[in-house]
């Protein structure tokens, strides 16, 4: 496909993807690492995005659906603009993981996997996110905020909120 | 930005350019860094095997297998192009070392790739990093830029006629595509459900040609055990371990942190001194030694060094080096639970024994926790995890059984404390809703 002209992806995420299919000696190996990257520009993997980069790795809906469905980071519905993903494993709940999480919670006025109504935080319990020594740690999309106390909850939203604001 | 932290016991060899800014490729080779990987170019395939045979390094991913070993089973010749992949998918609860290695040291990485990439005759190398590990892919990336920058990677390496390429990749949360086989479906695009064995990756790898997959703290390490010799750095360890491991030592301990130490370092020594003992004070109740898929360890069996063997014969692993210490405030229980929700959550399903087993030993233990549980829900927990021992194509189902075995059989009266109706002895509200 012509993504310049056809592409719902924005010119610099097409040009990017279009790198990223030249980049393996078999395309279907981009295809973990597109949809994570489209996800992060259109939010989740809406129709049109799987319809796009399913031609664009010339395989099928269904199995771009099929292997998409696999990993834990990749959704199919909308989150918020920051996705506060709090790890309650073993190491974290050892620290506090818990705790992080109900003050989370308590403060959105949300729980696992939902979404604050302006759409600016969604929150989710997940799994080991590798920062064992440094707990109880959360990660806001891709950045990771270490050893972590509940009376911290309230100035890391306040953060991204006031984030938010200023682009506002 | 994770803190580092340091104790005079260590011996800096993996993690010795840690937080001098050698994420930048002209600190790195001011450090000494590509020397090694110089130096394999001029000596060839063969002697390259023959000292990380003689160096005693061992997988630093959880199975102990010797490197030297596994890239010697390679054949020379292939029709098809022959590829190493580097495991950076660390997602193994209590593990944190890689992490702090493509953070601080992403060129010894690319150099250990180049160096495997020799031993085997390989031109690509891939380096995999699991999704959640975002900020550390771009430097991995910029490192991988730099490097193509300085002809170090390319049509011709160092100047020479000898072609490697590096292609760095992305996962997208999943645990279980730390497992080899896993790994390389993922890496082709797909579901990281695990092939059956054999063929063995080294014949019959990625895109289907021969395939070394080595852990990242593996790959990290071997530019340093070209730079001091193979038997230095094996006499650093024990006999039959040589080396240094990186140890993340996480939970209830006052200095919890990624702590580079001799391989057959002593454990208790490594928890009270190393970490600075077992926080607030309080008392010792069990410690789960190489991430939590390796069976828990009691305070009188910690007295052992941390290598591949005597953890081994203390009943345990010594796994990815992940030592989680728990103090005696801690249920048991509750611990078990959260560790076998974990592989529920990540079991990919293909394995019956797997898919099945992991859920019924959560519904089970849940019910325990909550104080609903009967005797029979004690033997049942047991039976479900012997039962899935060995019987699943990938070690996922053995990684979720042989921990929940180890808390039921050396814990098995708090597990007992908690039937019949009695409230948990550690956690003041049970939450009865989630029956």
């Amino acid at each position: 496909m012509s993504s310049e002209t056809m592409s719902v992806f924005s010119p610099r995420l097409a040009a990017r993807l279009d790198a990223l299919t030249a980049k393996y000696p078999v395309r279907r190996s981009a295809l973990v690492p597109m949809l994570l990257y489209a996800q992060d520009e259109a939010g989740y993997l809406s129709d049109t995005v799987i319809i796009e980069v399913a031609d664009r790795i010339g395989i099928t809906e269904l199995e771009v659906r099929n292997v998409a469905s696999y990993y834990s980071m990749l959704r199919f519905k909308p989150a918020g603009k920051y996705n506060i993903q709090v790890c309650t494993n073993i190491s974290c709940m050892l620290r506090g993981g818990n705790e992080i999480y109900e003050r989370f919670q308590d403060e959105l006025g949300i729980g696992h996997k939902g979404v604050t109504a302006d759409g600016v935080f969604s929150l989710e319990e997940v799994e080991c996110i590798g920062a064992c020594c440094w707990a109880p740690a959360i990660q806001v999309n891709y950045e990771f905020h270490d050893e972590l106390t509940p009376e911290q909850v309230p100035a890391i939203l306040a953060g991204y909120r006031g984030k938010e604001t200023a682009h506002a | 930005m994770p803190r580092l932290v340091s104790h005079p016991d260590e011996v800096k060899i993996v993690t010795r350019r840690f937080g001098q800014g050698a994420a930048e490729i002209d600190k790195y080779i001011e450090l000494g860094g590509y020397e090694s990987a110089k130096k394999c170019l001029a000596q060839g395939s063969d002697w390259i095997i023959n000292e990380m045979k003689a160096s005693g390094l061992r997988g630093r991913g959880g199975a102990g297998f010797s490197t030297g070993m596994k890239w010697s089973f390679v054949p020379i010749h292939s029709a098809k192009p022959k590829y190493v992949l580097v495991n950076g998918d660390e997602s193994e609860p209590g593990t944190c070392k890689d992490h702090l290695i493509f953070l601080h040291d992403p060129h010894a990485v690319i150099e250990g790739t180049i160096i495997a990439g020799l031993a085997i005759g390989a031109k690509v190398g891939f380096i995999y990093l699991r999704g959640e590990y975002r900020y550390l892919l771009e430097i991995m990336e910029k490192a991988v830029a730099d490097a193509y920058a300085r002809g170090f990677l390319g049509k011709k390496i160092f100047g020479s006629d000898t072609e490697f390429q590096i292609i760095t990749q992305t996962g997208a949360g999943a645990y279980e595509v730390g497992e080899e086989s896993a790994l390389m479906e993922s890496v082709e695009g797909k579901r990281g459900v695990p092939r059956i064995k054999p063929p063995f990756p080294a014949v019959v790898g990625l895109y289907g040609g021969p395939t070394i997959i080595n852990n990242a703290e593996t790959i990290a390490t071997v530019p340093h055990v070209i730079a001091m010799g193979a038997a230095a750095y094996a006499a650093v360890g024990s006999e039959r371990n040589g080396g240094t491991r990186l140890f993340s030592i996480s939970g209830h301990v006052e200095r919890p942190g990624v702590y580079e130490l001799p391989m057959s370092y002593n454990l208790k020594k490594m928890i009270y001194e190393v970490a600075g003992g077992v926080r607030g004070g309080r008392g010792l109740k069990a410690v789960v030694p190489g991430g939590s898929s390796t069976p828990v360890l009691l305070p009188e069996e910690i007295d052992i060094g941390m290598d591949f063997d005597q953890v081994g014969k203390a009943g345990s692993m010594l796994g990815s080096g992940g030592v989680i210490v728990i103090d005696d405030q801690t249920c048991i229980v509750e611990f078990a639970l959260r560790t076998i929700s974990f592989y529920q959550h990540e079991s990919c399903g293909w394995c019956i024994p797997c898919r099945e087993g992991t859920d019924w030993l959560k519904k089970s233990l849940t019910r325990v926790h909550a104080g609903f549980g009967a005797t029979k829900d004690i033997d049942n927990i047991q039976y479900i995890a012997e039962n899935m021992l060995g019987r699943t194509f990938c070690p996922l189902g053995d990684a979720a059984a042989m921990p929940i075995l180890g808390f039921v059989k050396k814990f098995r009266k708090e597990f007992e404390e908690h039937l019949d109706g009695k409230a948990c002895p550690f956690v003041e509200h049970v939450d009865l809703a989630v029956i």
